[in-house]
């Protein structure tokens, strides 16, 4: 039976349900040091003194690290390819002279055990001459701004991009409707906190590493510059990640403290962050303000359309360069034919938590951007908001459709679509025009519930490459070898699944392995939605030499013809010879070097392979929501929640539905809890879960979901798109739409996350209009 | 100076006896001194519930007790919930109904819910989900915990897969797997 497309269960809960998983903080190593990381308490200031002695005489501590000892280490680099020249904005490894955010590291303890570290990291003096911090995007980037640095500015890079004559669309425009938005600072903030184990063998002068993820192949390539040491001695083991959505695996400061401490002291050193660590230290992500307009002709077509966007980057740039911003951009236009676009991005600097990508970077900025325009825009120019977008849906006979200009590196062409036709089929399934008319009904009886819709369209896949190897062994047992990795997205799963089909064993006997350096050298990662289409597709080819191979072999083995040969159920047969036939087990042992097949094979049953793509793949969806305001607290219930998807290829449905599902729990955040705000000395107000508000089972709604393969890419055998990130990227959009319905005020939510004084002052505008 | 303290717990029915720095979390005694890895910490301030235990039979967070406190103590962890090999039907419940991504929360799911079905053996779902928004999780969502909740208690939600892949391979006799399992110098 064939295993892509089945709902297997996932192999991967074998562990995870029995706390047998393998996360970082399950390793302990025989004699090793807790690193402590201290970190400075004010968001802009001159360091003026620092005195280490007091922590240094504690009983245990071993050794006290700070920006001084590291004057010679560079500061981290950005992983991602760009054009702009971002050298001065990046991010030493530990603070010296200036810190600039609350959080940034300024010294690191170790010692004998977590508690002690900690108790000597608070024995450390440190003196600051505090500054005037520079807290929000638009007026960082003014001359008269506290400046983070003498003589660069605030303003990182600033983005531009663009196709046809804006101008010219603006001016022959019927009409021009504008809008502001605002998205809140909030990000990932996976369960499971960053850490680093390392073992340092002086004697074969190698470094093991747990806890890599991500992009473990990009880490060690980093850290092997960094200290000075060859690739081969750098070893990256594989462990569970509690979720990593964007922010974990990056190279931040601790992936180079961790190493570079292990192989100076000889001792293994391990560093678990702590959750209020976290939520000042890893990624922040989405904070933007958006100065949008469009164009419309006298049949409501959308003509042209204009972005100015002020990226709030925090305090230096990280790994991820500015593709936020690239990707607002590239990604404003959506799913809708577009003559003219200028958009133009300010990645400015401020005295806060630096950001990185976050579950569908620039994406849910945008989306939100663009869709609450549209709802604007019909209600200015009396359309229907379902029709306004349906006149202006790029139609399936354009597609492919080319846009001019590029994203990540790559040109943006749009594969295959037929959003119309997804339109259609998400209203049918979930009934939404029974959701309005329910709405209007509720209304009418003096309730505020409304309904919203925001249609997205999502990019994966991004290439250039990945690698995988499978490998069968002389008893049988197959295991796939990925240069992605596992952060809970169940790529074990599916991965097996694409190797079983080939193979023809069933996907549970196949172990997958992940970020394991030594087995498989090379590897891209696991961002971007693209493990399944990118890794997937690797596996695939590696799997299918495997087949042939061992056809090819068994031939010989068997005298057989190889057309006359069969791989089924593990086994290669003979065609007509029923008794006749070889486990691929049996096949591996005759190719060992001293096997009978060895004389014209390379050793072993196994191949490794990698694929290679020059475009992303474009999936599509829309959401759709029906809420319900409580005008006494401002509260908002979310009544009933749909996502539609295009996927092209759905591996293991199940898995793309928890993806969908559990990203819209991530999007609800986002639009109505979660945010990480300052006060105006740029001390954070959102340091624990008390103040920093995950969505709960009470709050996020049971989410329904239609997942379509309608639109198979056609740059990858099995037509994959990519699944991570569409559950997340509409939810701003269609949870505003809904608000703005309910309350009946087209245009008024203009900020994420929407609060419920906003919402409590709109419902008073709503019932006294005269006293606004 | 340390303030050391002899103790007694037993944990999954099997007793353990030794010396503990009184600051030490009950947590961190079950993952580091005792090697019960299974527990893990989403925040330790009490918020997250991924480090929930049963402490003589009651679900709590084991980041905001001394290990000390337990001081002859019945602990349930995650780990005890198999037996002979086989997930127990919770756990069966988790895989098929798809209510756990990465897996990190989910013992403080299991050992929460193992909690709240012995009090509340047919519960309905507002009463499910009020009690599992005790726990945070990232990844899925909670529809699956809810229905795999459901399920356990004997209500017969829709399966979200319709195949499970056989529940009694254990991961230990796995080749290859567990290098990390193996590195430490766990009392266990």
């Amino acid at each position: 039976m064939r295993s892509v497309g089945r709902r297997i269960g996932r192999l991967e809960d074998r562990r995870l349900l029995r706390g047998l998983g393998h996360f970082v903080d399950d390793v302990d190593l025989v004699g090793q040091l807790w690193m402590r990381v201290l970190r400075a308490p004010l968001a802009h200031a001159r360091i003026s003194s620092l005195r280490t002695e007091a922590a240094l005489s504690l009983p245990g501590v071993e050794a006290v690290l700070t920006g001084d000892d590291l004057a010679w280490a560079r500061p981290i680099p950005v992983r991602t390819r760009t054009e702009h020249e971002l050298d001065d904005f990046l991010q030493p490894v530990l603070a010296r002279e200036r810190v600039r955010y609350v959080g940034e590291p300024v010294a690191v303890v170790l010692a004998e055990d977590a508690y002690l570290a900690e108790d000597a990291a608070e024995l450390i003096e440190v003196e600051y001459e505090e500054l005037p911090a520079a807290l929000d995007p638009r007026g960082a980037a003014e001359e008269d701004a506290p400046q983070l640095r003498e003589g660069s500015g605030n303003e990182a890079a600033t983005l531009r991009v663009g196709f046809g004559d804006v101008e010219e669309a603006f001016e022959g425009a019927e009409r021009v409707v504008g809008a502001e938005v605002r998205i809140g600072r909030h990000s990932a903030v996976p369960l499971e906190t960053r850490g680093l184990v390392a073992d340092y063998d002086a004697g074969s002068d190698h470094l093991t590493i747990w806890g890599a993820t991500k992009v473990p192949h990009f880490n060690r390539r980093i850290l092997s510059q960094m200290l000075g040491m060859p690739l081969n001695r750098i070893s990256m083991k594989k462990s569970d990640a509690g979720g990593g959505f964007g922010v974990r695996g990056e190279f931040y400061p601790e992936d180079f403290l961790v190493p570079y401490l292990a192989r100076e002291l000889g001792r293994p050193v391990k560093w678990i962050e702590d959750r209020a660590e976290h939520l000042v230290a890893t990624n922040h992500s989405r904070e933007q303000v958006h100065r949008l307009e469009a164009a419309f002709d006298a049949e409501h077509r959308l003509l042209g359309l204009r972005d100015e966007v002020w990226h709030d980057n925090g305090a230096y740039i990280r790994t991820h360069g500015v593709i936020v911003a690239d990707l607002t951009l590239a990604m404003l236009p959506g799913p809708y034919r577009l003559a003219a676009y200028e958009g133009t991005a300010h990645v400015a600097l401020t005295n806060k938590t630096p950001c990185g990508t976050y579950r569908g970077p620039g994406r849910y900025e945008s989306t939100f951007a663009r869709e609450h325009l549209l709802d604007v825009a019909a209600a200015e120019l009396g359309v229907d908001r379902l029709e306004l977008r349906r006149i202006n849906l790029l139609d399936s006979s354009e597609m492919p459709h080319a846009r001019e200009m590029r994203t990540l590196g790559t040109d943006v062409v749009l594969d295959a679509g037929d959003y119309e036709g997804l339109l259609d089929k998400a209203l049918e399934c979930s009934g939404f025009e029974e959701w309005e008319r329910e709405a209007r009904e509720l209304r009418e009886q003096g309730r505020l519930v409304g309904t919203g819709v925001g249609y997205f369209l999502e990019k994966s896949g991004l290439g250039p490459y990945e690698e995988a190897a499978v490998e069968v062994d002389p008893t049988g047992s197959v295991r796939v070898l990925t240069g992605g990795a596992s952060l809970g997205q169940g790529i074990e799963t599916v991965l097996a699944q694409i190797a079983a089909d080939q193979l023809t064993v069933p996907p549970e006997e196949i172990e997958v392995i992940h970020t394991d350096t030594d087995l498989l050298p090379d590897g891209v990662g696991s961002w971007a939605s693209r493990s399944t289409v990118v890794g997937g597709s690797a596996v695939m080819l590696a799997a299918q030499a495997t087949a042939e191979k061992a056809l090819r072999v068994a031939a010989e083995m068997l005298e057989a013809a190889s057309a006359d040969l069969r791989l089924e159920s593990g086994r290669v047969g003979v065609a007509g010879s029923p008794g006749k036939s070889l486990s691929l087990g049996e096949i591996s042992a005759a190719c060992e070097p001293h096997g009978i097949a060895a004389a014209e094979e390379a050793p072993g049953l196994g191949a490794r392979r990698t694929f290679t793509v020059d475009h992303m793949t474009y999936p599509y969806g829309l959401h759709l929501a029906q809420v319900e305001i409580d005008p006494a607290t401002g509260g908002v219930e979310i009544l009933r929640y749909f996502i539609a998807y295009e996927v092209g290829c759905a591996v293991n449905p199940t898995l793309v539905e928890g993806q969908l599902i559990g990203g819209a729990a991530q999007g609800i955040g986002g639009a109505l809890f979660e945010e990480f705000r300052y006060d105006g000395s740029g001390q954070p107000l959102a340091a624990t879960f008390i103040d920093y508000l995950e969505p709960t089972a009470a709050e996020v709604p049971r989410v329904e979901t239609l997942i379509c393969e309608d639109a198979p890419s056609p740059d990858n055998p099995l037509g994959l798109k990519g699944a991570g990130e569409g559950g997340t990227v509409g939810c701003g959009a269609a949870i505003t739409s809904a608000l703005e319905d309910a309350l009946e005020m087209p245009g008024e939510i203009t900020a994420l996350p929407v609060s419920p004084e906003r919402i409590r002052s709109l419902v008073r505008q709503k019932r006294e209009p005269r006293s606004e | 100076m340390k303030d050391i303290l002899p103790m007694k717990i037993t944990v999954n029915g099997r007793e353990h006896a030794f010396e503990v720095e009184s600051r030490r979390t009950l947590a961190d005694v079950l993952r580091h001194d005792l090697g019960y890895t299974g527990t893990h910490l989403g925040c330790e301030h009490g918020i997250c519930g991924a480090c929930t235990v049963l402490l003589d039979g009651l679900p709590v967070r084991s980041c905001l007790v001394f290990g000390v406190q337990a001081d002859g103590c019945e602990v349930e962890t995650v780990e005890g919930l198999e037996s002979e090999g086989r997930l127990n039907p919770l756990q069966e419940a988790f895989s098929a109904h798809h209510a756990l991504q990465c897996g990190f929360c989910t013992p403080g799911f299991l050992m929460l819910a193992t909690g709240f079905l012995r009090e509340n053996v047919d519960p309905t779902e507002e009463e499910i989900r009020e009690a599992m928004s005790s726990n945070l999780c990232r990844c899925t969502g909670y529809q699956g915990i809810i229905e795999a909740v459901q399920a356990a208690a004997g209500q017969e939600p829709e399966a979200a897969v319709d195949a499970s892949v056989a529940p009694e391979i254990s991961e230990n006799q796995r080749e290859g797997v567990s290098p990390l399992r193996d590195a430490g110098d766990h009392a266990q």
